[in-house]
């Protein structure tokens, strides 16, 4: 009787639970890779973007220094290929022609070329320098290059309202080698797919850096965010990265993303 | 005057070549002025040096660059301007750029003047052999002279593959007799000596393949022509050393192998010199800590061994059995601040280069850069006993517009 009784209770729960598990359609990890992929698939088709930027360093004290740059980006619609993309810097004057090349992968590291304009230098260099930060920014270079989906796992924790939007918290754990994270959680929201914000929390587990992605303006359905500011909580220095528009579709191919450019880019 | 010169015809080749197309052109000028000081720790050793210790000199560039509304055509117009306090040797107009350039989807024909760089390593340049080295700009070989050139760069799946036509040599320069970092005996560069009879208007080719696979990065090349490196030879009739520029062909190889924070790097060439056909290489690598300390900062390592094979006959080179090691430290802060400190260590000599540089922005548009050299070990059967007095520090400001 006793046996029987716990047997049922044990049969309802499972029940009660698959019914659950069955109405939701997803582990928390499945669900929080839909929104994911909800979200970066959300830009597919982008073929290829050129834009340029302001990066806004400001430390503890407030003071300010400025360097502007151009970014190109190639679309490599495969998944399991990361795309290609090209940095240039204009200013500080001293830099102006610096060039970062990067064919982004997936879990392998990165290719990355450095052209450096006084030598007229092409240097190979490592990317395993993941969690360093980029030119003296906040940005590291694991935030800066291509955030590709396959690049991290995912967890689904529950919904928040953001603004005016209300949207889907996830956090994702990077899979790939040498990061300087153990976690972020980005709030993406439900109408647009778009991801709002991200905490970056350090090897020790603590919140270490705080990104709020702003001003998302449609380019004929693609989203891309003009203001992304990076806090370092723990240092309380901030790097803004203010874009111009994006010009899609310019036809930039393969060709224009190998080594052998990089001394003929001005 | 001819500075002047230079930079009107500039001028007007660019507005001429503007005036052909559309709208959307795109120009950029920017220029930097700097002025370099160098104190010497001693009085200097050779006969006409004379006696100051204190060397100062001003240089300025200005860069003018042209890409047409479609962007397939560009052209860059780069002066360079030194004078030196000391040292009218030292004096240079150079043009470091000059060119025009057509590209198509797989290729781009450059002509006019180019400055070009080849290889991996760090402690000497052996492959790299397009431009001439402004010597008496500086002793680490990596400042240049533009080289007039006509370059076509074909680029495939497989690699890319560039042509030089050569048509005009340029001279190395050489530190006067006042000058110091110089040898006992001055190089009097206005009596050049060429194994061609066309002497300057030599043809020179050159061909070059690079690509990479996977972690490893390639580059082939094969030069013929005149030697950028000049035996020197005493005169019969006066107390100077003459440039002798031989026909030479080189052919060399780069390679770089990649993982993790470890980079191995090589170059080697051969060489059918003045005498013989020899061989030299060098080898190493560097490994870079990141974020050492749990600071923004990164701390390279590099070790690389030179090895040169040439007789006493060749050019003389001082990187022929010798050991460097070096440091690269990077703060990687907004102002960009790095240090890079290095000691080359010939074997069988003993002879030891000391080499500290380090740099740091001020603001938006000042740099600074600091220099610190020295020499031991030399006794005066060896060829750095040349400069056995001159260890120096050099302090230079250069301002961006």
């Amino acid at each position: 009787m006793k046996l029987k009784t716990t047997i049922g209770m044990i049969l309802i729960v499972s029940f009660a639970l698959a019914f659950a598990a069955t109405a939701d359609a997803s582990t928390p990890e499945e669900k929080g890779f839909e929104i994911a992929a909800r979200s970066d698939r959300s830009d597919i088709g982008f073929g290829d973007s050129e834009v340029e930027l302001q990066m806004i360093l400001r430390n503890a004290a407030g003071q300010e220094s400025t360097r502007t740059l151009k970014i190109a980006t190639l679309e490599k619609p495969d998944e399991s290929v990361g795309d290609k993309s090209l940095v240039l810097f204009d200013t500080p004057r001293d830099i102006e022609g610096t060039a970062l090349l990067s064919h982004a992968k997936i879990l392998d590291p990165d290719d990355q070329w450095l052209f450096l304009p006084a030598l007229k230098r092409v240097k190979r260099i490592s990317s395993s320098n993941k969690s360093g930060p980029f030119v003296g920014s906040e940005f590291a270079f694991e935030d800066f290059t291509a955030i590709e989906l396959n690049k991290f796992s995912y967890r689904y924790i529950g919904e928040e309202p953001c603004g005016d939007l209300v949207c889907d918290v996830i956090e994702r754990s990077p899979r790939y080698e040498n990061s300087g994270y153990t976690k972020q959680v980005s709030w993406v929201d439900q109408a647009d797919f778009q991801i709002r914000k991200v905490e970056f929390y350090d090897r020790r587990g603590d919140l270490l850096k705080v990104l709020e992605l702003k001003d998302y303006r449609n380019y004929d359905g693609i989203w891309r965010a003009h203001v992304l500011s990076m806090t370092n909580v723990q240092t309380n220095k901030q790097t803004d990265l203010v874009y111009g528009d994006y010009r899609f579709g310019a036809g930039l191919s393969e060709n224009d993303f190998v080594k052998g450019r990089l001394s003929r880019l001005r | 005057m001819s500075i002047r010169t230079a930079q009107f015809a500039a001028l007007a080749l660019l507005v001429a070549s503007s005036a052909a197309v559309s709208d959307d052109v795109a120009w950029d000028w920017s220029s930097n002025v700097e002025v370099q000081s160098r104190l010497f720790a001693r009085n200097a050793l050779w006969p006409g040096q004379g006696s100051q210790t204190a060397q100062v000199s001003l240089a300025a560039t200005t860069e003018l660059r042209w890409r047409n509304g479609d962007g397939d055509q560009r052209a860059s117009i780069i002066p360079y301007l030194r004078r030196d306090s000391v040292d009218d040797e030292r004096n240079l107009v150079d043009l470091q750029e000059a060119y025009w350039a057509r590209e198509g989807d797989s290729f781009e024909l450059l002509a006019g003047v180019n400055t070009v760089f080849w290889g991996v390593t760090e402690s000497v340049h052996l492959v790299d052999i397009i431009n001439q080295t402004d010597a008496a700009g500086d002793i680490d070989g990596e400042d240049k002279l533009g080289q007039p050139m006509v370059n076509l760069a074909w680029q495939q799946d497989w690699g890319l593959i560039s042509a030089y036509v050569l048509p005009y040599f340029r001279e190395r320069n050489y530190p006067g007799i006042d000058g110091r970092l110089r040898t006992p005996i001055p190089v009097d560069t206005d009596r050049p000596v060429y194994e061609s009879s066309s002497e300057q208007n030599h043809v020179d080719v050159a061909l070059r393949y690079s690509h990479y696979i996977g972690n490893v990065d390639i580059g082939l090349s094969v030069f013929s022509g005149t030697s950028r490196e000049p035996r020197l030879v005493p005169a019969n009739d006066a107390p100077v050393l003459l440039p002798h520029y031989d026909l030479i062909d080189q052919f060399g190889v780069d390679l770089q192998y990649t993982r993790d924070a470890w980079l191995w790097k090589f170059e080697a060439i051969a060489r059918n010199g003045y005498s013989e056909t020899f061989t030299a290489a060098v080898g190493g690598f560097e490994y870079t800590l990141y974020q050492v300390g749990e600071s923004a900062a990164d701390l390279g390592l590099l070790l690389e061994y030179q090895y040169d094979g040439r007789s006493e006959l060749e050019p003389f080179t001082t990187a022929d059995n010798d050991v460097f090691i070096g440091a690269r430290f990077a703060l990687n802060d907004a102002q960009d601040t790095s240090v890079l400190a290095g000691v080359a260590w010939d074997t069988g000599t003993g002879e030891t280069f000391f080499n500290v540089e380090a740099e740091r922005r001020i603001g938006d548009s000042i740099t600074l850069e600091l220099r610190a050299r020295a020499f031991s070990g030399a006794g005066p059967q060896d060829l750095t006993y040349a400069v056995v007095r001159d260890d120096y520090v050099q302090i230079q400001l250069a301002k961006y517009f």
